[in-house]
């Protein structure tokens, strides 16, 4: 096999390659490894680390997805990752913009998968790539850097879901979430803990967000929460 | 490349480093309750997060062993908590372990393993077991041996005391609860002398079962650092209530309240109702692990609100178990009320028993029989006999025959705690037997 300008080993998650995929990649003359886990990838990972990942959504989405999360979690935005997806799964994309750089659709056309990829990993390595350290909202001030969070300059002790959860409304400050958006977001699909999970931490987050700033966080009546003040001015 | 749980240890190592952490106490439980704690250095954090802390388990109550005696504490980063107390600069924190042996097999004498395990078989059938206990507890001056406790003050149910200086250490503690991740819904003056009531708000069995151990040591922490003695014991006063611990229960499906059915008058569902069976059939043989001091069986006498007899009704607080109304009918809100646990009791153990004797009615399909709604205390024992209520044990020895012969408990404790548990027990209630107390010198010394 030859090599066309990508030296670097992709990864790819998927329960079992489909031979559609495997053709495409390797006629594009891209070098690849099939991963099933995190482990796996972790085991696998070349000298010089993965050039990036390709994850195939089609087959098992919950697997997929908590995967994706996993990589994310533990290479930060450095490592390219490019999801595949069914036309009935484009809604899973909304609000995992974090969890991705690029998509494909699937059944995919071979051309275009080469397309999207040799540009992903072109952009890969830009050290430019925007990361954003800080989340304020009013008083409240988290460093995703050093996972530190104060409100009004007061230093927050959170648990790590506490702290993930917290993270993901200010991020997405006026949106109003439902529970279980909030479950398959912060918690990921490997968790089973329920909805009542996300009503839990939202209780333990007001109480330590102290009376003064509890409201930051609104329930919505048979919807769920939203963080800050709606969009909408209501 | 790594997996999602070294985001837990990350965030754990770098809240240390960030927040000045000196120390990091290690927490679990022993077999009969007791918070048992021991302390490393944040620089043995790493490793500990990695592979566990050894260390010589025998002179653990219930751990001890045989074979060996060195056991493994491997935290929990999920409970990893800045303890909300020490000064400012030298920060301590606490994370719950579990105890493996060396091999790395949950160890068989943990409490926290049981509960663990007995929630992933409820999982298996698709349920999560949530949990809400109304704590109750006196504050007394410190004691001193050989005297009666002393209230703090005679103040009744709801009664806002003057210089209620019980209202003070109870806002101080909820401020610590939250400050741990523990909200708090209700609390309140309770009725007898000194006596409050603190009501947690649910969560999942496991993190409500470390929430009471944690709930615990708070009370008791905030009350000496007032110079007052806050107690669990199950009843310290002779002549008003004790202590009790209600635990509110219910199991969710997903996001659905298993228990919650709108076309039933009562808003029952049948698994509610096979569960209610399940606590009602087996509530004698888990009552030495609900109420497990000789103490706790003069809660459980006629006349102070505590249960006696096993029961169900919906607005009968004689009976075991009571079904309360939800507000605004919320099926979410919608739970079982079992009343006999006090305080004292090993929560892990007890939340354990609760919920494999429910899914034991869930499984076998046990038939709820009739709501008791009468007044149970003013029935002789005749008309109880009719109806086919039985009383809850009625001593520790009691229990202890009851709970020796049962194969749920066995199996639910494993060998080695449900064995270890009778042997301790026995001898305690031996000790009991066998001391002259000065209630039967009063009676009996002049008068024989």
């Amino acid at each position: 096999m030859t090599v066309v300008g990508a030296p670097g080993m992709l990864a790819v998650f998927a329960e079992s390659v489909a031979p559609e995929l495997a053709r495409a990649l390797d006629l594009a003359g891209f070098l690849w490894k099939h991963v099933c886990s995190v482990d796996e990838a972790a085991d696998h990972e070349p000298a010089d680390g993965w050039q990036g990942v390709i994850v195939d959504c089609t087959a098992d989405p919950e697997g997929a997805w908590a995967f994706t999360r996993a990589v994310r979690k533990a290479e930060g935005a450095h490592l390219a990752v490019l999801v595949l997806v069914g036309g009935a799964q484009l809604g899973d994309l909304e609000l995992r913009d974090e969890l991705f750089d690029d998509f494909c659709l699937s059944p995919f056309h071979p051309t275009e998968l080469e397309a999207r990829l040799r540009h992903l990993l072109w952009n890969v390595g830009d050290p430019v790539k925007p990361g954003v350290e800080l989340v304020e909202y009013g008083q409240l001030v988290l460093n995703l850097e050093t996972y530190q969070a104060t409100i009004a300059g007061r230093p927050l002790d959170m648990t790590y879901m506490e702290y993930e959860l917290l993270k993901f409304l200010a991020q997405n400050p006026g949106k109003v979430f439902t529970r279980e958006i909030l479950l398959s977001r912060v918690w990921g699909y490997e968790y089973y803990g329920g909805a009542r999970t996300v009503d839990v931490h939202i209780r333990r987050l007001r109480a330590k967000l102290g009376e003064e700033h509890a409201g930051l966080i609104a329930t919505v009546r048979s919807v769920g929460y939203r963080f800050g003040q709606s969009r909408w001015g209501s | 490349m790594s997996g999602l749980l070294d985001q837990h240890r990350d965030y754990v190592l770098r809240t240390v480093e960030e927040r000045g952490v000196r120390l990091v106490r290690l927490w679990f439980t022993d077999v009969l309750g007791n918070l048992k704690s021991f302390a490393i250095s944040p620089a043995e954090l790493e490793n500990a997060l990695e592979d566990g802390m050894t260390f010589d388990g025998s002179s653990i109550d219930g751990f001890s062993r045989v074979q060996e005696s060195d056991v493994l504490a491997v935290p929990d980063p999920d409970t990893f908590e800045l303890l909300p107390w020490g000064e400012p600069g030298a920060a301590e924190a606490r994370v719950f372990c579990d105890i493996r042996s060396l091999d790395g097999a949950p160890f068989e004498g943990d409490p926290r393993q049981v509960l663990r395990r007995t929630m992933r078989a409820a999982h298996d059938q698709g349920f999560t077991f949530y949990i809400a206990p109304d704590i109750e507890f006196f504050y007394f001056e410190p004691p001193v041996a050989g005297s009666r406790p002393q209230p703090l003050d005679h103040g009744g149910y709801f009664d806002l005391t003057t210089r209620d200086a019980a209202g003070d250490l109870r806002k101080q503690t909820i401020r610590k609860l939250e400050q741990m991740s523990i909200p708090v819904e209700y609390s309140f003056h309770e009725d007898s002398p000194s006596q409050q009531e603190i009501d947690l708000r649910h969560t999942d069995a496991l993190t409500m079962a470390d929430s009471v151990m944690t709930f615990r040591l708070i009370v008791k922490e905030v009350a000496a650092s007032q110079g007052v003695h806050a107690t669990f014991m199950p009843k310290p006063l002779e002549g008003v209530q004790g202590s009790g611990m209600h635990l509110h229960m219910s199991l969710f499906r997903g996001d659905d309240n298993a228990f919650y059915d709108a076309g039933d008058p009562h808003v029952l569902s049948p698994v509610a109702k096979a569960f209610m069976a399940g606590l009602l059939v087996h509530a004698a043989e888990i009552t030495a692990i609900t109420n497990q001091t000789v103490n706790s069986y003069k809660r459980l006498v006629p006349g102070f609100e505590a249960p006696v007899h096993i029961s169900w009704a919906r607005n009968n607080r004689s009976g075991l178990i009571r079904v309360p109304i939800a507000k605004k009918g919320n099926p979410l809100a919608t739970r079982i009320e079992y009343r006999s646990p006090d305080p004292a009791c090993n929560p892990y153990l007890a939340f354990s028993l609760l919920l494999a004797a429910g899914m034991r009615g869930i499984e076998q399909g046990y038939e709820l029989p009739e709501e008791a709604d009468a007044n149970l205390f003013e029935m002789d024992d005749a008309a109880l006999a009719k109806l086919g209520i039985n009383q809850l044990p009625q001593s520790l020895s009691d229990a202890l025959h009851t709970m020796e012969r049962s194969e749920l408990v066995h199996e639910v404790l494993g060998e080695h705690i449900f064995e270890w548990f009778l042997r301790n027990k026995r001898h305690e209630w031996r000790e009991y037997k066998t001391h002259v107390s000065q209630h039967e010198l009063d009676r009996y010394l002049r008068s024989v």
